[in-house]
């Protein structure tokens, strides 16, 4: 890529604007995505379609969020796609998870830009994503299926809330680790960059590929 | 406070306690659908935009006497008319008024997730509020008998129904009163359960008809819109009446098991991590390069 990834104060460039962009396109469309859809889940948690507009109008717009949604994660295929695929490291990394959990990074192996982990994240909500545009495909459009297609609706409205589910169990861990987890990951998408300490603790390979691409450069 | 509250009986996307659980005594009602008397004069059908006031629409012409395809968001009761073959070769055209079942057990009322969009009366009727309805169609995919219809206008689902306005009245659904050869009747459950019997066996002993039956299907807990037919051994040549309707197994499993295993993944998730902080504490990053600040 041609971003510096070296920045002059010391820092590491993370996550170019591009990037950052993307990223909140998809964050902000999901959190709606996911309270107007909780709202229409369960009738304890009606009063967030309330909260945000009326139960009519979180009907009417969430589909639209969802297509934003799914443009998002497509722009992410296409920034990412290439670094979230598997490599044979990620076995050794996935072995060594307890460890992770337990928070004894020093005994992690070193890896690339997307550690394992973040690339289940990536894979989940990507094929996830593409069951929720089907099934809510289906949905938006309940009225135009014929009584002879109408298992697709019966289908749909299965898959839709167990893949909402499942992106909502990788969307807490997700929250969790960039915001009190793992300190420093969520400056790295908001102003972009991380420490080199931080690069270099929780993303050693792809560290050192950046500072021997500045050094060949020197 | 509106008495007609206190003769609800189940609300749809409710949380709390039901205001007229219980509490009222109400008779059940019912309206009998006679097929074997039916002329197909589609009074009833009048009766039911004159009564509800329905905007027109326009009609068809697939070769038959039936007005539509099937009833609409502003057309509830339509006839349809089955050329039926019968084994001895002999031709038969089956009328049937089509109309909301008013299901015992509503599956657009157990698919529905806004509060009170959906209520089923303790007279047995299931009506819908308007007002409260989001448009979300999922009372669509809920119905065994695609009954509930989607007006674009509107972004509002409609459906007959029972002229619960004139019931609550003591007066006789419109359709009832329109018709011109008795073939519809009205009154409670039990009433109508027993005169559709009578005329059943009778239909069977007097007229030919072995098969002849009562259709009020037990997979949705009997409905409040009964039928006579001819033979009630095959329902589905009555222009798609389905001979054993249940609410879709997909939509009960959704409702109920899944959203109780759903709401416990996502408390247990949240208490997951929430206890893995308490646990472990934030991943830290010791501060021996140059950068300062994480
Ligand atoms: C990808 C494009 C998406 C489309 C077109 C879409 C469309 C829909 C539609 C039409 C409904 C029916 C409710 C209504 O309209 O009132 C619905 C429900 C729902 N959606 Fe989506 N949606 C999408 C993405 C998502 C995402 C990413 C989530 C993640 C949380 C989500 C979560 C839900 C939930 C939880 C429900 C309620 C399910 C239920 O009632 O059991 N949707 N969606
Ligand atoms: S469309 Fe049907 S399921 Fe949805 S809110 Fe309206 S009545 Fe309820």
């Amino acid at each position: 890529m041609s971003t510096p990834h070296l920045l002059p104060n010391g820092r590491v460039l993370r996550y170019s604007f591009h990037e950052r962009l993307v990223h909140w396109m998809a964050g902000i469309s999901y959190v709606y995505l996911l309270l107007t859809g909780l709202a229409f889940w369960s009738p304890w948690l009606f009063w967030i379609a309330a909260a945000l507009g009326g139960a009519a109008v979180s009907s009417q717009l969430h589909p639209w969020a969802g297509l934003v949604f799914v443009l998002a994660v497509v722009r992410m295929y296409q920034l990412w796609g290439a670094q979230m695929k598997k490599t044979p490291a990620d076995k050794a990394w996935l072995e060594a998870m307890p460890h992770y959990v337990r928070n004894e990074d020093e005994s992690m192996p070193s890896v690339d830009r997307f550690n394992p982990g973040q690339k289940i994240l990536f894979w989940g909500f990507w094929w996830c994503g593409l069951l929720l545009l089907l099934s809510g495909i289906i949905l938006w459009f309940t009225d135009a299926i014929p009584w002879s297609l109408r298992f697709l609706r019966y289908f749909a409205v299965i898959v839709h809330p167990v893949a909402a589910l499942l992106t909502i169990g990788l969307f807490i861990i997700h929250v969790y680790m960039g915001t009190a987890a793992e300190r420093g990951a969520f400056g790295s998408v908001v102003r972009g960059d991380v420490s080199r300490a931080w690069a270099k603790r929780h993303h050693q390979s792809w560290y050192e590929s950046i500072v021997g691409e500045s050094s060949a450069k020197k | 406070m509106s008495q007609a509250t206190l003769e609800i009986r189940a609300i749809s996307g409710h949380a709390g306690s039901v205001p007229g659980a219980g509490v009222k005594r109400e008779l059940e009602v019912c309206k009998l659908i006679d097929t074997t008397t039916c002329i197909g004069c589609k009074a009833c059908e009048v009766a039911c935009l004159e009564w509800n006031g329905l905007t027109f629409s326009e009609t068809t012409f697939q070769n038959s006497y039936q007005t539509m395809p099937e009833t609409a968001w502003n057309y509830w009761n339509l006839i349809k008319f089955n050329e039926h073959e019968r084994d001895d070769g002999s031709l038969m055209l089956l009328m049937r008024k089509d109309q909301c079942m008013h299901c015992e057990e509503p599956g657009c009322l157990a698919a529905c997730p806004a509060d009170g969009a959906i209520v089923q009366y303790a007279n047995g009727i299931v009506d819908f509020q308007q007002d409260r309805c989001i448009g979300c169609g999922y009372c669509i995919t809920g119905c065994p008998f695609n009954i509930p219809k989607f007006s674009p206008q509107a972004r509002k689902v409609f459906k007959c129904t029972l002229c619960a306005d004139r019931v609550t009245q003591g007066l006789e659904p419109a359709c009832i009163k329109s018709c011109p050869t008795g073939c519809l009747h009205f009154g409670t459950k039990a009433e109508m359960k027993e005169l559709a019997d009578h005329r059943a066996t009778q239909l069977r002993e007097h007229s030919g008809f072995a098969k002849a039956g009562v259709y009020d299907p037990s997979g949705v807990g009997g409905t409040h819109v009964i039928y006579v037919l001819h033979d009630a051994s095959d329902p589905e040549v009555y222009g798609g009446l389905p001979a054993d309707p249940h609410v879709p197994w997909t939509v009960q499993l959704w409702k109920k098991p899944l959203k109780w295993l759903g709401n416990l993944a996502i408390v247990a998730g949240v208490a997951g991590v929430f206890i893995h902080y308490l646990r472990y504490g934030p991943k830290t990053v010791p501060e021996d390069l140059q950068g300062g600040k994480p």
